[in-house]
């Protein structure tokens, strides 16, 4: 039993650290919160989906055109409408959630949502680890969410436009007198995020369906991680991800699955207790304005 | 609590940010009805200094005592019930607020409240009276105007009234003077005298110095966070240390 | 000399004439202020007489318009100190399930499940929001998000107040005239009392808040406190809409906590123009009613909304209150300048 909680629990993990990455890292960098980040996530989804179906085209081929494409939506969504209200967190908050319900709920009332709408995986079949029978795609996922992880890390320390990103979260003021141009680094976090969560999307949704349910679970889920590991901490996002996703699997295997989703809500309501801006959350609300 | 005890002691403050030593083991005491000086060239950590005693920042380690109780790390607004008022260096008043409907949040406030007996409809004609108090011309529209309409002058002397307005013991001012021309600040000048004759106990950090030296008795210098110098003006301004913060020194 | 015109706008002269009370001296200048300000109460109060001539299905639009209208307001209060509530569901459906349960279980009638609801949700939404109030804005907007969802999760999976099919079999309210008074009347309550509210001391606090909170921490004021307080008055208006749709529909269940209810108060408020409490009741008159005629498309409805929202989010976010208001009290005209010589 523990061998399977253990393998079972990382992968949940890695899953969740892959879902709330995107929103982590746009709100850190360009203090924009995507609420469109459900929607991104199944249109990447559908539009694989339909790359694959109906132009045929070869798999990997469709994994590479689906990421451009919804990170080209990031940045264009940040173009469009969010650079005319940039600062107004009222109307940047609204509007993306407009954005992300206008999306969701259009997929809902076209009825996608039968069995024949799913993702093929990378690799078909499985192997056995301690005990446990693990297809290959949950282990392309932990790969995946690794190596993104380390990718990032990578980018975000020792490449120029990762360390202008860096600056603008800190202080844009600073950063744009040095030379760094806001809006432009806000867009590029807003593609970047997109393409993340694309990049969760095709990893992901091969383990079941395309269904407009999931474009609410994964911003619940999004939104969840980011309360409890705190909002613009990659670590937080991490250890986060491993409370929730092994929590959710202890959970599922002693009850239901049903109860899962209970556990972000006592995880929320834990940490608003005792630490509100989250385990790893900077909480300077009130230092950082005067 | 007798007369001679001191109304504010700062003990061994100490705050970093990050690997910035923003303040390093500044000790001081302030008696009922003194006015201090804090001065120091820009970076120092006057504003930070500042910020630690009315808790808007916490400190690392340290203590700050008002009428001998600890008051580190309290709630910014326990501080200012207690009596403690402070001005900011970049006053935001509430834009779209007349000028002296500005004063009503002060005015709201449980002290004010405690000590005036809460009457209701009478904030407008106190509000007014404060104004007037600090050099609002009172049968002109300028009071009614909104804040955000107000020239710079007219801003800093509201953000005065703000302080006044809690009707507190100890006033920290953080940079009043800074952006006011001669006038105004000849006009201002007086108030501030005024106040401190009236028995309040001032904290002023300025960097008009000749306009602050007319005011208070002592003065404290800072200098990268630490504190240089502490005694009255002609002394700490004769002193070999505190020049070489302000000019620098020359190269051999 | 070559003369252009630009536009400017004057107060009218009838505004400038009784700006101030004593200065009114006509019938006209009197009939200026009031008016506005009769029309929609005499209308709402009167819609409801006219119920033979319009028949049921427009009573139904009127009650429903009268409910959500005062989730609208409650989200403008929000609004007013600073806080942006993406879950007006979440006040709804709490009231919603503390009416539905006290009537299965206890047999209470609305004259009790109602205010109890109204009273024990804000108290329940004030008290889970409380942590939250402390922090930067965004985490309330997160948590009222997040809220709604879970809770339905909660119900369905734990099979808690009746899971997925909800409360059903409820007491319905004796007569037609409680079922369009109640809501019509609330909602004028609501939207003169929290008028009437912004503008005394204690909402120069709250507006305060919203600008600055620093400032008003500064001098003295628990600005804590005050938000949550705002909470439980927005969470038990909120609650009372849901209490009342409860027994007006005679059942509970998690559509009271769906998307709809948090995302049509939203628009109907940007719509409007938010901050003026006035904006939010106009913009729900004209989008809810719009909304029952376009109940024909189904789910596409929520698509429309959001894309109304994010339209008026991004080019005219003062909403239509504003543009009105203007009109009223100012008119443009070309005046001319003349530039160079």
């Amino acid at each position: 039993m523990i061998p399977t909680i253990l393998i079972n629990g990382l992968v949940n993990s890695v899953v969740l650290v892959l879902i709330a990455i995107g929103f982590s890292l746009t709100f850190g960098i360009s203090g924009v919160a995507n609420f469109a980040h459900g929607a991104f996530y199944l249109l990447s989804g559908y539009t694989a989906w339909m790359l694959f179906r109906f132009l045929g085209l070869p798999y990997p081929l469709v994994i590479l055109i689906s990421v451009v494409t919804v990170g080209a939506l990031g940045a264009i969504m940040y173009w469009v409408v969010l650079l005319r209200i940039r600062g107004i967190i009222l109307s940047e908050v609204v509007a993306t959630f407009a954005i992300g319900v206008a999306i969701l709920e259009f997929f809902k009332w076209m009825g996608f949502h039968t069995y024949e709408f799913s993702l093929p995986v990378f690799i078909k079949g499985s192997m056995e680890i301690a005990g446990l029978f693990l297809d290959y795609q949950r282990i392309a996922i932990v790969f995946i969410g690794l190596a993104l992880l380390l990718f990032l890390w990578f980018f975000v320390h020792y490449t120029k436009l990762g360390l202008a990103l860096r600056g603008i979260a800190q202080d844009e003021f600073t950063a744009m007198s040095l030379g760094i141009d806001s809006d432009w680094t806000a867009m590029i976090s807003l593609a970047l995020g997109s393409a993340l969560v694309a990049v969760a999307a095709i990893s992901i949704l091969p383990l079941g369906i395309i269904a407009p349910s999931v474009g609410y679970d994964v911003l619940l889920t999004a939104l969840a991680v980011a309360i409890v590991g705190g909002l613009e901490s990659t670590i937080g996002i991490v250890v986060g991800s491993l409370i929730l996703g092994y929590s959710q699997v202890i959970v599922a295997s002693y009850y239901t699955p049903l109860w899962m989703t209970v556990v972000y809500l006592v995880a929320i309501v834990g940490v608003l207790v005792i630490k509100p801006s989250g385990l790893f959350g900077k909480s300077k609300e009130l230092e950082e304005r005067v | 609590m007798s007369t001679g005890d001191p109304i504010l002691k700062v003990i061994n403050l100490n705050k970093n940010f990050g690997g910035v030593k923003a303040i390093t083991n500044v000790s001081f005491e302030l008696e009922q009805g003194g006015s201090l000086g804090i001065i120091g060239p820009n970076g120092s950590g006057k504003t930070t200094l500042v910020n630690l005693i009315t808790s808007f920042i916490k400190p690392d380690s340290g203590e700050v005592l008002f009428n001998e109780k600890n008051i580190t790390g309290l709630m910014p607004y326990k501080i200012a019930n207690l009596g403690i008022a402070r001005s900011f260096q970049m006053p935001r008043p509430f834009y779209k607020l007349p000028a002296f409907k500005n004063l009503i949040i002060p005015l709201y406030s449980p002290r004010v409240k405690r000590l005036e007996g809460g009457k209701y409809g009478e904030r407008d004609d106190v509000a007014l009276d404060l104004l007037e108090d600090v050099g609002f011309e009172r049968e002109s529209p300028v009071p009614y105007k909104v804040a955000g309409s107000l020239p710079h002058g007219y801003v800093k002397r509201l953000e005065l009234a703000q302080c006044l307005a809690l009707r507190p013991d100890l006033i920290i001012f953080d940079e009043l003077f800074s952006g006011m021309s001669m006038s105004e600040v000849a006009s201002t000048l007086p108030i501030i005298e005024k106040i401190s004759e009236e028995g309040k106990t001032l904290v002023i950090i300025e960097h008009r110095l000749r306009e602050l030296f007319r005011v208070v008795r002592r003065v404290i210098v800072l200098n990268f966070g630490s504190k240089i110098a502490d005694g009255p003006p002609k002394e700490v301004m004769a002193s070999g240390e505190v020049k070489k913060a302000y000019l620098g020194s020359e190269v051999e | 000399m070559v003369v252009s015109y630009r536009k400017e706008r004057l107060d009218r002269g009838i505004k400038a004439r009784s700006d101030d009370i004593f200065v009114i001296s006509s019938h006209r200048e009197t009939l200026y202020l009031v008016l506005p300000r009769i029309i929609p109460i005499v209308g709402i109060l009167l819609i409801p007489l006219l119920k033979e001539n319009v028949g049921i299905y427009w009573e139904k639009v009127l009650v429903i318009t009268c409910i959500i209208s005062l989730l609208s307001l409650s989200w403008d209060l929000l609004m007013s100190v600073g806080l942006v509530s993406l879950g007006q569901a979440f006040f709804f459906g709490t009231g919603a399930y503390f009416a539905g349960f006290l009537n299965k279980s206890f047999n209470w009638s609305p004259l009790f499940t109602i205010p109890i609801a109204t009273l024990g949700g804000g108290a329940f939404c004030a008290i889970l929001l409380l942590p939250v109030v402390r922090l930067r804005g965004i985490y309330f907007s997160l948590i009222t998000l997040a809220l709604p969802i879970l809770f339905m999760r909660i119900i369905e999976a734990g099979k808690i107040l009746g899971g997925e099919e909800g409360i059903v079999a409820l007491t319905p309210f004796h007569s037609i005239w409680i079922e369009l008074y109640v809501p019509a009347i609330a909602l004028l309550f609501c939207l003169f009392g929290f008028r009437r509210l912004i503008n005394t001391d204690y909402g120069i606090v709250l507006r305060g808040i919203r600008d600055n909170d620093r400032a008003v921490m500064a001098r003295g004021i628990n600005i804590y406190w005050y938000k949550t307080q705002v909470v439980f008055i927005a969470g038990a208006v909120g609650a009372f809409a849901g209490a009342f749709l409860t027994h007006y529909y005679q059942f509970a269940g998690t559509s009271g906590l769906g998307l709809d209810y948090s995302i049509l108060p939203l628009t109907c408020v940007i719509v409007g123009g938010s901050g003026t409490f006035a904006g939010a009741v106009l913009g729900t008159f004209i989008l809810v009613p719009l909304a029952e005629i376009l109940r024909a498309f189904g789910t596409l409805r929520v698509v429309f909304y959001s894309l109304i929202l994010l339209a008026f989010v991004v080019v005219l976010p003062e909403g239509i209150f504003d543009y009105l208001q203007r009109k009223y009290h100012q008119y443009e005209r070309l005046a001319s300048v003349e530039v160079g010589k």
